[in-house]
């Protein structure tokens, strides 16, 4: 049994800016969970089991077999954690959207690091905060120096700052996915089988949202959008063509169209669609082509309707949204790249 | 034989000035046909606009456009036939729709949603090409190099 436990493949999973969702998710896979730790060495996973960062920093370069990453990239620990799991582990996961695209944290790109603390340490309605606190990154206290990770000024995905073998997008992702996604990487490591091509989407379709769409589609004319609450949608009909804006068209299948299904639209957490990069421009391009005018004033009106495109277009992706890239070569880096160029 | 925008239009750079980068992208049947005319009647006009071909102006996916915005573009015109004069019957008014809403992104990013021009240019509107190039440089040229919130 010694013997055996030693063969093992290592398993390690690490939250960094995340809600914990995706651990829970993890854990959606109920009994199978067992399965899991029959045929892996669980070696780090600080939602679930008692190892530590040194235990990390103690093994061998690539001696964890599979890591599977959740969350963001915000601030200086992430970073390290990313950068430290990516030497250690043989096959880095981003694990959901938010290790893939950016997710809810990314949002935050659409504002600077002073403003969201500003927001959060001073304006907010639910803060009391009379001296104006701030956390510091030192603090000098009568026992030593206290140190708080740097807090980034925009937000990254995994990738954007490491290599990264596969990626399983969702929000969380789902159980069924998870578990088809271990059981190919057991699959792999106990009978050999090959890798999947590195960079890889793995847990998720090859079409979009609306493939899985159980809701009946027609000819799509938009002459209004309203929010999901102002209306009683048809339980049948595609959410879309009741004026509700759905991220479907845009967005990877491979959730089983869990949202639409119940009669909220998706949201896009599964991120770009495949082939795409982008998934708000691809959603531009779905959606405002279907707006049912051609008098430049309707459609101005039609589309005041859309609350927040920004934040409902890359709701999932703002972290590797093109257009926030053009935000953030405004400025210092807009000029560096003119000067590097010129 | 793939010309890329650059090869074509190369801007000219005096040192220490700058010179906006304007991508337009034409669609086949009207614009790049007005800008064709615009040449053979030699119509002058702000060599800062780079042409691309696209076979309709509905064939613009909003990715290009940010695209481009990418790549150092200040400034992005989409030109294609007057309303109603579609070669495909209504690729143009899928670009009008898609161009308002993408206007309405790019502001949310900070970026000026007057960078994106959409234009009608005929087969027979040399003139009218030349005018809107000129007007879409001199907007840029005001407006100066892209940077958020500008």
């Amino acid at each position: 049994m010694t013997t055996l436990a030693k063969t093992k493949p290592k398993l390690a999973l690490y939250w960094a800016a995340s809600c914990g969702g995706c651990e829970i998710a993890v854990l959606d896979i109920k009994e199978k969970i067992l399965d899991v730790d029959a045929a892996f060495e669980i070696v780090f996973w600080p939602v679930a089991v008692d190892f530590k960062v040194k235990d990390v920093e103690a093994l061998e370069d690539g001696e964890i077999d599979l890591c599977l990453f959740n969350g963001a990239i915000r601030n200086s620990d992430n970073e390290y954690m990313a950068g430290l799991l990516r030497r250690k582990a043989k096959i880095l996961v981003a694990f959901g959207s938010c290790a893939c695209d950016g997710c809810i944290p990314a949002l935050s790109n659409t504002t600077s690091r002073a403003a969201t603390f500003d927001w959060v340490y001073r304006d907010s309605p639910s803060t009391v905060n009379p001296d104006d606190v701030r956390p510091q990154e030192e603090t000098e206290v009568t026992v030593g120096t206290l140190r708080l990770p740097t807090f980034w000024e925009r937000v990254c995905t995994l990738g954007q700052v490491v290599d990264v073998d596969y990626f399983v997008p969702g929000c969380p992702p789902q159980a069924h996915q998870i578990w088809a996604v271990l059981e190919a990487v057991i699959d792999i490591l106990e009978h050999g089988k090959p890798l999947p091509p590195r960079g890889s989407v793995l847990g998720a379709g090859d079409r979009t949202c609306c493939d899985e769409c159980p809701r009946t589609r027609e000819e799509k004319k938009i002459s209004r959008f309203v929010r999901p609450h102002e209306i009683i949608a048809d339980p049948t009909k595609c959410l879309l063509d009741q004026g509700i804006v759905c991220m479907g068209p845009a967005t990877r299948s491979g959730c089983g169209a869990l949202c639409v299904s119940v009669g909220m639209p998706c949201r896009g957490c599964y991120g770009p669609a495949p082939n795409s990069k982008d998934q708000g421009t691809k959603m531009i391009s779905a959606l405002a082509s279907v707006i049912d005018s051609n008098d430049p004033d309707e459609i101005d009106r039609i589309l005041d309707g859309i609350v927040d495109p920004v934040g409902t277009f890359y709701r999932f992706s703002m972290a590797s949204a093109t257009p926030a890239g053009l935000s953030r070569l405004a400025g210092r880096d807009r000029e560096a790249l003119q000067e590097r160029t010129s | 034989m793939v010309t890329t925008a650059e090869e074509r239009a190369p801007v000219p750079t005096s040192e220490g000035t700058w010179q906006p980068k304007i991508v337009a992208f034409l669609c086949n049947w009207c614009s790049y046909t007005g800008a064709d005319l615009a040449g053979i009647s030699r119509i002058q006009w702000d060599p800062s606009v780079a042409i691309v071909r696209v076979m309709c102006s509905g064939r613009m996916d909003p990715t290009f456009v940010v695209k481009a915005f990418e790549l150092g573009a200040d400034g992005v015109i989409i030109a294609g036939c007057h309303p109603g004069d579609c070669h495909y019957q209504e690729g143009n008014y899928k670009a009008l729709r898609r161009v308002h809403l993408l206007r309405r992104l790019l502001d949310g990013f900070g970026i000026d949603p007057k960078r994106l021009r959409l234009a009608w240019v005929s087969a027979s509107e040399g003139d009218r090409w030349a005018e809107t190039a000129d007007e879409m440089t001199r907007e840029i040229r005001a407006l100066g190099p892209m940077k958020a919130g500008s």
